[in-house]
């Protein structure tokens, strides 16, 4: 099952290596992982989706608390939450094809945010599924670069993960 | 006072209670050995390789309740030190591992003797560091002390760049540390205690399957309590011997891949497992699909992520193995619910039936001499009270089978990482710290020569090491899984070319004895701890085709064991 887990981690050199090394060496897979500063300078917030059965997923939460650096996690996909990334995706837009690139980009709420006469680029936020889907109705021909920014996640209503 | 950072490090170590550091110097640590050099409260040991130094730490720790300290210089001195640390990390001694850096303007510049050593050792240590102010050397040192030292113990290493030691700052050592992120379990859940408590007074079949987190939690007096109080049969595992005495009757022997046909028989046939400070290694497993079919299972450890890792189990309790057991005995003692006396005698029937095929008997010797007989009449001889060190391989087990542990922190060997050489510099450490204990080393001929370069050690600090070499020309564990498993092919697994063992110990300055008869070797053991401030190397020539029996082939459940 996928899984969104949110760490808050001590904002210190090496920090991310501690995780990104228990994740190779105990051969779990890492589908994505953004990290920067939270309010709190000395805090990192990391979100990293994984895939796994409940057993891996288990062991994964409890490896991550082992971790000296780690503070606190938890498990968004356990309850309601809310994830978004956002993707910026550079294609080929030349003739008829711009207007109906830029009628895909509204049908998806993205925007153009950069534009030459022969490509767009545009910027789309929303769940990974969305991205997926927006890549995917575009012409595979025409996209010269994509760049994601790794999934992001909150979880819904008054729970927070905090010190 | 201003200190300098060399003084900070030196000043930390004292006040920490450490006594011994173990250690080899080098460029980047010159200011540290400076700083040593004059004082005299810490007392340094000069290994002659830095592997030999943690693993020398390591059995000082283990046989003590102290943590062992390394310390060694940057790059090579960093990297030859990883494989003693990584033995620490898998069987959780706790170590402090200060390791110099090169100067903080060169580091990341390919500099002379400059390897990463936090980044190379962050798998195999509970937690590093690098310093990069003087100002944080001691709280720093505190907290790798706490980090090392509590929870499931491990080693820490701190990376400590020259010119760090060299700068100075103010020292104020921290009387305590908080580490926001860091809370050791310190009490296990009452309730699951209660629901523990209530299986094992239910149970018809139980056993009591026990690791090494009793003996590093000093809890072997309150397991011995519990195991008689309930009368329940108990087995250890490689790194839990000592934990309950072997000599009594409710102990079945070790268990797993060479443990003994009743405690492997009753493991699997139990109806109610109690596995304490153990961590259901594949080696004490076998097939994870075939262990214990019928068991529920309770699994007390300090470790949350120990838990339903390779074995899932009915009721964990996660917390320290000696609160626990206190909290059971003190339930056990108010309640009058008794274990049903008949169910558990024709428990006990069946369990001695089992021990009845005497598993661990062995042919006698004939022109050779057989190797459990040799650890027999070491076990003999020392009376069972010796400190017993070992390397890896088919002496190890013989080792754990025939020596029985009465104590705990007796038998020192490396269970996990399974690191040859681990066990003259062992027997080093265990020899400081208990400088009038009968320390043996047993061994095999591939192993002693992993780090026998610590005889000189040994001559330098006068530790009267009793080296048992049961010396088969082989590399046995590796010959026998070849016999039993690769038809016979015994590649690489041959020793040619040994040196003389006795003329090698003597040109160290020892004395050096081969035994090549059965009848020599309690004479040979008798006259070599009679040399009480010698170290004697005994060349035990055996049987080289002995093989290590019971054994559980890979794959097979416990209850499918290969007798003799």
């Amino acid at each position: 099952m996928r899984r969104i887990i949110s760490i808050l981690i001590e904002n210190e050199a090496g920090a991310l290596s501690r995780v990104a090394g228990l994740f190779s060496a105990r051969g779990y897979n890492i589908e994505s992982l953004t990290v920067a500063p939270t309010e709190d300078a000395s805090l990192s917030r990391m979100t990293l989706v994984t895939r796994g059965s409940d057993d891996i997923i288990e062991q994964i939460t409890k490896q991550l608390n082992k971790l000296i650096d780690v503070v606190k996690l938890i498990d968004l996909t356990e309850g309601a939450h809310i994830e978004r990334e956002m993707l910026l995706i550079k294609v080929q837009a030349q003739g008829d094809e711009r207007n109906e690139l830029k009628r895909m980009a509204d049908i998806f709420r993205g925007r153009v945010v950069d534009v030459t006469s022969s490509t767009y680029t545009i910027e789309l936020t929303g769940s990974a599924d969305k991205l997926d889907a927006f890549i995917v109705s575009l012409p595979a021909a025409k996209i010269l670069e994509t760049v994601r920014s790794g999934v992001s996640s909150i979880s819904r209503g008054a729970k927070s993960l905090r010190l | 006072m201003k200190l300098t950072g060399a003084e900070i490090v030196v000043q930390c170590l004292v006040e920490e209670g450490v006594e011994h550091v173990f250690g080899y110097p080098g460029g980047a640590v010159l200011h540290i050995y400076d700083a040593l050099f004059q004082q005299d409260k810490l007392k340094h040991i000069l290994v002659r390789h830095e592997q030999a130094a943690t693993h020398a730490a390591d059995g000082y720790a283990r046989s003590t309740e102290k943590p062992g300290v390394v310390l060694v210089t940057s790059g090579p001195g960093a990297t030859n030190a990883v494989t003693g640390i990584a033995t620490a990390y898998m069987d959780s001694i706790p170590m402090v591992v200060i390791t110099g850096q090169v100067p903080t303007a060169l580091i990341g510049n390919d500099a002379f003797q400059e390897v990463d050593s936090v980044g190379i050792t962050r798998p195999c240590v509970k937690h590093n560091f690098l310093i990069k102010d003087v100002a944080d050397i001691a709280v720093t040192m505190k907290k790798a002390f706490y980090i090392a030292m509590s929870g499931r113990p491990g080693p820490v290493v701190i990376d400590i760049p020259k010119d760090v030691t060299a700068e100075t700052a103010e020292f104020i050592y921290p009387n305590k540390v908080e580490i926001r992120s860091y809370h050791p379990v310190i009490k296990g859940h009452l309730g699951q205690i209660k629901k523990a408590v209530k299986l094992m007074q239910t149970a018809e079949r139980p056993m009591l399957y026990t690791g090494g987190g009793v003996i590093l939690d000093n809890a072997a007096a309150e397991l011995t309590r519990i195991t008689q109080l309930l009368n329940f049969p108990i087995t250890n595992t490689l790194m839990g011997l000592g934990a309950y005495p072997a000599t009594d009757q409710q102990f079945l022997g070790m268990l797993g891949m060479h443990g003994t046909y009743e405690a492997n028989m009753a493991m699997h046939h139990c109806d109610v497992l109690i596995a304490i400070g153990a961590r259901f290694d594949d080696r004490v497993t076998g097939n994870i699909e075939k262990f214990c079919p019928t068991a529920k299972i309770i699994h007390v450890d300090i470790d949350p992520a120990s838990i339903s890792k390779n074995i899932k189990v009915d009721i964990p309790i996660v917390g320290p193995v000696k609160q626990v057991l206190t909290e059971m005995l003190k339930i056990l003692e108010k309640n009058s619910a008794k274990v049903d006396a008949i169910l558990l005698d024709n428990w006990w029937s069946q369990i001695e039936e089992w021990r009845a095929t005497h598993c661990l008997k062995f042919k006698e010797n004939s022109d050779k001499t057989k190797p459990q007989y040799v650890v027999q009449k070491l076990y003999e001889v020392t009376a069972g009270d010796a400190y017993v060190t070992s390397d890896v391989g088919q002496h190890q087990m013989w080792a754990a089978q025939y020596y029985k542990f009465d104590r705990p922190r007796r038998w020192i060997n490396s269970g996990g990482l399974g690191t040859m050489g681990f066990g003259l510099p062992a027997a080093m450490g265990v020899q400081i710290a208990h400088p009038d204990a009968a320390v043996a080393c047993i061994t095999g001929e591939g192993s002693i020569q992993m780090c026998i370069q610590e005889l000189a050690t040994c001559l330098q600090y006068g530790l009267p090491v009793k080296i048992v070499c049961l010396n088969n020309g082989y590399l046995g564990m590796v010959r026998q899984w070849q016999e039993f498993f690769y038809q016979g092919r015994f590649a690489m697994s041959y020793m040619e070319a040994l040196p003389d063992f006795v003329k090698l110990a003597e040109a160290y300055g020892h004395v050096g004895l081969r035994i090549e008869h059965a009848t020599d070797v309690e004479g040979a053991f008798k006259e070599a701890f009679a040399l009480k401030d010698r170290l004697v190397f005994m060349n035990f020539l055996t049987d080289p085709e002995e093989n290590v029996y019971p054994m559980i082939p890979a794959g097979a459940g416990l209850n499918e064991m290969i007798l003799i």
